[in-house]
């Protein structure tokens, strides 16, 4: 098995190779059929790197502990879904995956302007593929995933115990598939570039694709906040982490790219800016890739220190500057064939949009940087949290929130004062109403909050009133209904109208992490069985504790788990009872802990309790001063090891000493429970951040559904348009039948 | 199992060349052949679209076809033959 799969990554290394050199061949010589054999090359790959991570699979499924990153990553107690996700929590196995997304979406973005572009594409093939043999080399010479051990060991040591949470199934895929998404506009840019075919031509065929690797690496980026939340036990979604930060960069710059595509596409306009943008994101994507890799910054989703900063250094190296010589080079070709006409208008808008996600980027890159740059500077690597990101981040979100609000309603090219005020001032006048309410309602604490919220609401109205008066015009045409007026309104425009369910979402979110992050109530308390605890308007008593074993379905011993029961209350009324819980997986070190006390020292979880609400969450979360128990475990220890070590024991009854000890620590737990640190956080309308997701996906997949563009449209309307008028030219009447057919009776 | 795994190595490789060289063993005449000879049958399917149209048509105005029916139809091979223009004009037919 392992030696196929290591075949496969050989033989994808040496056919990228290959489909690069027939595909630049074919481009400088106009030889087709060198063309679609890179093409094909990169089909070939396709089909490789499927084998290969099937290969990967099957041993992860089948606990093949002969393959190194198997016995690394895995276990017979790993349950099967977690078994299926394992392959991507490691360093191999996670490069398998990038490859071979890479691989599946070139081959589609291939295949599908396989009649198109014909200049443009032979050299996105090339850096599609160069992209290929940088991950395959890496697989095959540096990172294998399909090394074997002389000796398989009899058991795994285990997934990761934080990995253990459902959105780590997809949350990695996502991400990739986001990273693996905008290579595409990025080698189409280049191939544009190099063969000077500027136009908006590139832009269409993978705009969909840019789209997708936005949705793509969003929706991976909000995977990773919600196991954050509800995983890791410090009570937050966003820390400001390297890591979440390398997601985000390309993200916003992505999502400057797709909005300002729009003024190219309509006015010939930004070429150098969009070709910039995709440049950069693109780049930004690997350096997210190199950040998770390399160990360089410190994380809690890093990778740990590898050897791979070399070769991801270089290829940014070779990215960035190839990037800048194409751009510089191709400047003239580059140049607007429109200006600005107003800065009242819809484009100068969107540039402002563009400007500040870009500052937000350049913000983000260097606070995420910081370590390394000050440890040039200064010899001492510092860095910088969450206080320093949020003075910078939260006025140029307030600004990215208004912008988002404005640029719906006002109209391209040339706006008059008149008709942006008659479209700005109902939303505008909700906004300020919002703004009065929260501050009735008290949450004038906050003033960036307040305004956020009234910002919100500006954006939330102003896509209601385009959807009111978009279904009123359409009323007028036609005799559909209200609802019915809606749907048709966004079947004709769906990029548009997609486009407004996603800002309404995105405000929604804005909402929630303002009021999450600045209202919230956060407290830590010690508590023994019958304290009680205030967390904003909450009060929160520690009722009983809980305690359990954990076992796998084989029966083998997985967890320990000391968990409490906590009746919460406000102003005196039962409001929910929560169950936090902490587990404890056993460690490997057997000779550092001994035999019972292992089970107390490897990786710990957090089970948080939660009670989600529009309003408000109570979340919750414990840790129970393990060292209380210390005596009884070291007793345990004794009393084990002496059992064991007699010569007339059976595996079977050191298995039976083993769990009861165990058990009998746990139930000495409910009866004389240690003190527990609780940390109850009262967070107001973090519901919003979730829902507000929920609404950009579903205005994403609105926007990005094919058959609504109005460009497509407009040919298929021409098209049509030439059915009829050949029809026409051609026409002519035709030959009556000969015979009547015979009327049938009844 | 090592042979096996050779098998299935040699059996990837034989694929691998197959696939990949294909395009290069039928040779550039061969593709501009192939192209020209789908935008001859594109042609002819194009032409005989439009003639169902045509007949769909009469068929309508003797009665075979009640309007609904013949809207339903005119629509799909409308349809159809926008498909093969589209296809046509990425060809350079």
């Amino acid at each position: 098995m392992a030696t196929f799969g290591r075949a496969c990554l050989i033989l994808g290394l040496a056919v990228a190779l290959y489909g690069i050199a027939a595909s630049i061949h074919g481009a400088r010589s106009g030889r087709q059929d060198w063309v679609v054999s890179g093409r094909r090359a990169v089909y070939a790959l396709a089909g490789l790197t499927t084998a290969a991570f099937a290969v990967l699979e099957i041993a992860f499924l089948r606990s093949d502990f002969s393959f190194s990153v198997v016995a690394t990553h895995s276990s017979t107690t790993t349950p099967l879904f977690y078994k299926m996700a394992a392959p991507w929590s490691s360093q191999e196995g996670s490069l398998l995956l990038w490859l071979f997304m890479l691989s599946i979406w070139s081959s589609l973005v291939l295949f599908l302007t396989r009649r198109r572009m014909r200049e443009v594409a032979p050299y996105a093939t090339a850096v599609l593929l160069g992209f290929g043999v940088f991950f395959g080399g890496l697989l095959v010479f540096m990172e294998s995933p399909f090394d074997v051990l002389p000796i398989p060991p009899l058991e795994g040591t285990g997934l990761n115990p934080l990995l253990r949470h459902p959105s780590m199934m997809i949350h990695p895929p996502m991400l990739y598939s986001g990273y693996t998404l905008f290579a595409v506009p990025f080698a189409f840019a280049v191939g544009a570039l190099i063969t000077r075919r500027v136009d908006a031509e590139w832009i269409r065929s993978t705009r969909r694709f840019a789209l997708g690797a936005w949705l793509a690496l969003g929706i991976g980026i909000l995977l990773g906040a919600r196991w954050s939340y509800s995983e890791l036990g410090w009570g937050g979604y966003w820390a400001w982490d390297p890591v979440e930060n390398a997601s985000l960069m390309p993200w916003l710059t992505g999502t400057a790219f797709i909005h300002s595509i729009m003024i190219q596409e309509r006015r010939g306009m930004l070429k150098i800016w969009n070709a910039s943008l995709v440049l950069s994101t693109g780049v930004l994507a690997i350096l997210g890739t190199f950040l998770v890799r390399s160990g360089i910054l410190d994380s809690i989703h890093a990778f740990g220190a590898s050897t791979l900063g070399v070769p991801f250094v270089s290829l940014i190296a070779v990215m960035i500057a190839g990037s800048i010589a194409l751009v510089v080079s191709r400047r003239e070709t580059l140049r607007s064939e429109n200006k600005l006409d107003s800065l009242l208008s819809r484009e100068a808008v969107f540039l402002g949009n563009n400007l500040v996600l870009v500052a937000l980027c350049a913000v983000i890159f260097f606070g995420t940087f910081f370590p390394l740059i000050s440890e040039a500077v200064t010899g001492d690597k510092a860095s910088v949290g969450p206080p320093w990101f949020d003075q910078y981040v939260v006025p140029l979100a307030l600004v990215l929130v208004l912008l988002s609000g404005i640029g719906p309603l006002i109209a391209w090219r040339r706006a008059s004062a008149a008709g942006a005020r008659r479209n700005l001032l109902g939303p505008a006048l909700v906004g300020v109403a919002v703004v009065v309410v929260s501050l009735a309602l008290g949450a004038g604490s906050s003033p960036p909050t307040v305004l956020m919220f009234g910002l919100g609401a500006f954006v939330i109205a102003g896509v209601v009133q385009e959807f009111w008066r978009g279904a009123r015009a359409r009323r007028a045409m036609s005799d559909d209904g209200p609802l019915r007026s809606v749907v048709s309104l966004v079947r004709r425009n769906r990029r548009r109208y997609g486009g407004y369910i996603v800002h309404s979402g995105m405000a929604l979110m804005f909402i929630g992490i303002a009021g999450s992050s600045a209202l919230q109530h956060a407290n830590d308390a010690n508590l023994k069985p019958g304290q009680s605890m205030r967390s904003g308007p909450y009060d929160v008593t520690y009722v009983r504790p809980t305690s359990s074993i954990t076992t796998t379905a084989g029966g083998r011993l997985e967890k320990v788990n000391f968990g409490s029961v906590l009746d919460v209350r406000r102003d005196g009324k039962h409001v929910t009872t929560l169950r936090p819980s902490r587990s404890f997986f056993p460690s490997t070190a057997i000779e550092d802990f001994g035999p019972v006390g292992r089970f107390f020292e490897g990786e710990a979880t957090s089970e948080v309790g939660l009670k989600a609400g529009l309003t408000h969450d109570v979340w919750t979360a414990m840790t129970p001063d393990i060292d209380a128990l210390k005596p009884i475990i070291d007793e345990g220890d004794k009393v084990f090891t002496k059992f064991a070590n007699d010569p007339g024991t059976t595996p079977e009854a050191r298995s039976q000493a083993l769990a009861a000890i165990l058990v009998g620590i746990t139930e000495n737990y409910r009866r004389s429970p240690p003190p527990t640190t609780f940390r109850v956080i009262a967070s107001p309308l973090v519901t919003w951040l979730w829902i507000g997701a929920i609404v950009i996906v579903g205005g994403a997949l609105i926007a990005l559904w094919p058959t609504g563009d109005p460009a497509r449209r407009r040919v298929r309307a021409g098209y049509a348009a030439r059915v009829a008028q050949e029809l026409g030219a051609t026409s002519r009447e035709p030959e009556p039948e000969p015979e009547p057919e015979p009327v049938r009776s009844a | 199992m090592e042979i096996l795994a050779v098998v299935a190595v040699m059996v990837a490789l034989c694929a691998v060349v197959f696939v990949v060289s294909q395009p290069l063993r039928r040779g550039p005449e061969a593709m501009e052949r192939q192209t020209s000879e789908r935008v001859r049958d594109l042609e002819a399917a194009r032409e005989a679209k439009y003639q169902e149209i045509r007949d769909a048509e009469l068929d309508a105005r003797l009665g075979k076809l009640t309007p609904e029916d013949h809207r339903t139809l005119d629509r799909q091979l409308r349809a159809d033959a926008i498909e093969i223009l589209r296809e046509l004009d990425e060809l350079g037919g």
